[in-house]
């Protein structure tokens, strides 16, 4: 079952989707034992900004049908990397970053071109850009812009994760490759929103004018929604890119079972990501990697 | 109630078997156990230790976890331990939302997912200060564990119980708890008014008590601004919308005093009153 990916030797091609695991909590919570059973055959970390985020007011959660919406709004300590003191499972990290622009993301790369224990970089390209609104990652002319700029700033593989909110997925995905990645993730969370139960205490007023006469739920106005609900849109993209790009694809979306991981594989990932499901179940990647066998 | 016992909860969810599902009133307790049997002492949930007072599982049927109303229940809920008692463990449940209602229609022989303990939890008093256990509704259950806990652990400590519920039938949760004051929204039972006037009148008496609360976030905020009047030590166990119960999601924060956030699953549920500015309307859809 061992597989290479981008140069690293890995157990299996289970991975954690960024930010649906925190590997420090989760060893406060479980001890030793989780370094020595832990679920994935690489760790990646949650987004890491520039600066320090406390993230977004709550409430931060909505369920959903077969799903999760969550606007946590990346709370990080900025680019002070989390380190060394803590005791790492014995796996490939891969820390996340995000920015709004190619200088910033070229900043945080460069800072983790410097870390011996980083094994590969990921950019969040579901970053709005300041002057047109628009996900960096949406448009695939900027997108290719932004991953040839940070490209040279590291030797180290640069994973491009992609988001589904974009009218062509494969565009995006081809954009990635042709400007310097090493592999593509897929796919980010849809964005969603939900409104307050009438009567009931909200978060954020109508933020982005639609629903204004009606609370959102959300203290960020708008989240992203993750969990079996988006399994089939998942499928369909990973396909689509995968059937476009020559680097590899780790493929993510609603997977709970060995069964959806191996479809994900079928249609032409390398690696598979297991995100939502582990809020359910934390040891969900060791049983997903365990059924692949 | 010491903090090492509390470091680690079992890697992964764990398969327990309903054993009980017994009507309280408007509530319903849900008691299950784990195969294995082992010695009791943890209710089944984890290697052989007790849980602290206020920590809490993560709770999911293995059947129909999903497929009812709208499609939900999709994530586990968190509830607080009520009780160990015979290997077994207790937790109170009130059908407000899909998985509450799911949870409820258990009966025994049925599968239960847990995740626990999980959390922070009560922490006894000091020497020679008594201790005021104050719960609202469905949110008496960690004091149950609590009472039971102290009388076995710290017996030189002195509890006194005052509980708060809306109505009568809600009222009859009391007994899970010995020797309770009880104040009622409507009067139908005890005091009518606000178990935040029971708790006034206790601190009125005795100014060296140590608060332990749990409840809907208005009694809670109630008792935090009359603690902090009155410089009282309280530890208020707080309930907020949670995906995952172990530090994952990031989901279940609630403002610190002087800026950020605490998550609620990893730094509480049981948090320091002194920590909090104010205690705001639980951010959670109806569970």
């Amino acid at each position: 079952m061992s597989i290479e990916f981008c140069g690293l030797q890995l157990a299996h091609p289970i991975i954690n989707g960024s930010g649906t695991f925190d590997a420090i909590a989760a060893r406060r919570v479980f001890g030793e034992q989780l370094l020595e059973d832990f679920p994935f055959a690489a760790y990646v970390s949650k987004t890491i900004t520039l600066e320090p985020r406390a993230g977004n007011p709550p409430p931060r959660l909505w369920e959903t049908p077969a799903g999760l919406i969550n606007s946590i709004g990346l709370p990080n300590k900025g680019l002070e990397l989390t380190g060394g003191a803590e005791r790492q499972p014995a796996i490939p990290l891969i820390t996340n970053v995000m920015g709004a622009t190619a200088e910033e993301l070229s900043r945080l790369v460069e800072a983790c071109d410097a870390r011996a224990e980083i094994a590969a970089v990921e950019l969040n390209v579901s970053c709005p850009n300041v002057k047109t609104g628009l996900d960096i990652g949406a448009d695939p002319r900027q997108l290719e812009a932004v991953v040839r700029t940070v490209r040279g700033r590291t030797r180290k593989p640069l994973i491009v994760k992609l988001t589904p909110n974009t009218a062509d997925v494969s565009a995006c995905g081809l954009a990635a490759e042709q400007g310097g990645a090493d592999a593509v993730s897929l796919i980010n969370t849809l964005r969603a929103t939900a409104l307050a139960p009438r009567g009931r205490f909200a978060g954020a007023g109508g933020a982005d004018g639609a629903g204004a006469q009606r609370d959102r739920w959300l203290g960020g106005g708008t989240g992203g929604l993750s969990g079996p609900a988006i399994r089939a849109v998942a499928l369909a993209q990973v396909a689509a890119v995968a059937a476009r790009v020559a680097i590899p694809v780790v493929g993510m979306g609603g997977v709970q079972s060995a069964a959806h991981a191996q479809e994900l594989l079928d249609v032409g990932a390398t690696l598979v990501a297991v995100g939502t499901e582990s809020f359910r179940d934390p040891a969900a990647g060791a049983r997903i990697a365990q059924g692949l066998r | 109630m010491s903090e090492e016992r509390a470091a680690s909860a079992l890697f992964g969810r764990r398969l327990l078997t309903v054993t009980g599902m017994d009507e309280l009133g408007a509530y319903r307790v849900l008691r299950a156990v784990h195969d294995d049997g082992a010695d009791g002492a943890d209710g089944g949930l984890a290697g052989g230790w007790a849980p602290v007072p206020g920590q809490f599982a993560m709770l999911a049927a293995v059947e129909r976890w999903g497929g009812g109303e709208g499609e939900r229940p999709y994530l586990p809920r968190a509830f607080s331990i009520a009780r160990l008692s015979d290997g077994e463990s207790q937790f109170l449940l009130e059908d407000v939302g899909p998985g509450t209602r799911r949870l409820c229609e258990l009966r025994a022989g049925d599968g239960l997912w847990a995740l626990g303990p999980l959390g922070h939890g009560f922490q006894p008093p000091s020497a020679g200060r008594r201790a005021l256990l104050v719960g609202g509704g469905v949110g008496i259950a960690p004091l149950a564990i609590l009472q039971d806990t102290l009388a076995s652990e710290s017996p030189a400590v002195q509890a006194s119980v005052l509980l708060g519920f809306r109505d009568r039938t809600r009222a009859e949760g009391a007994v899970l708890l010995d020797g309770a004051s009880v104040a009622t929204d409507d009067g139908s039972v005890g005091y009518h008014g606000l178990v935040t006037d029971l708790l006034a009148a206790e601190l009125q008496r005795d100014p060296y008590a140590v608060v332990y609360a749990c409840g809907p976030a208005g009694m809670l905020e109630g008792i935090r601004a009359l603690c902090a009047k009155r410089q009282t030590p309280a530890q208020l166990a707080l309930e907020a919308g949670m995906a995952c119960g172990f530090g994952a999601c990031f989901g279940c924060v609630v403002p610190r005093r002087g800026g950020g956030y605490l998550r609620v699953c990893l730094d509480g549920p049981v948090i320091d009153a002194a920590e909090l500015e104010h205690v705001d309307q639980h951010a959670g859809a109806a569970a």
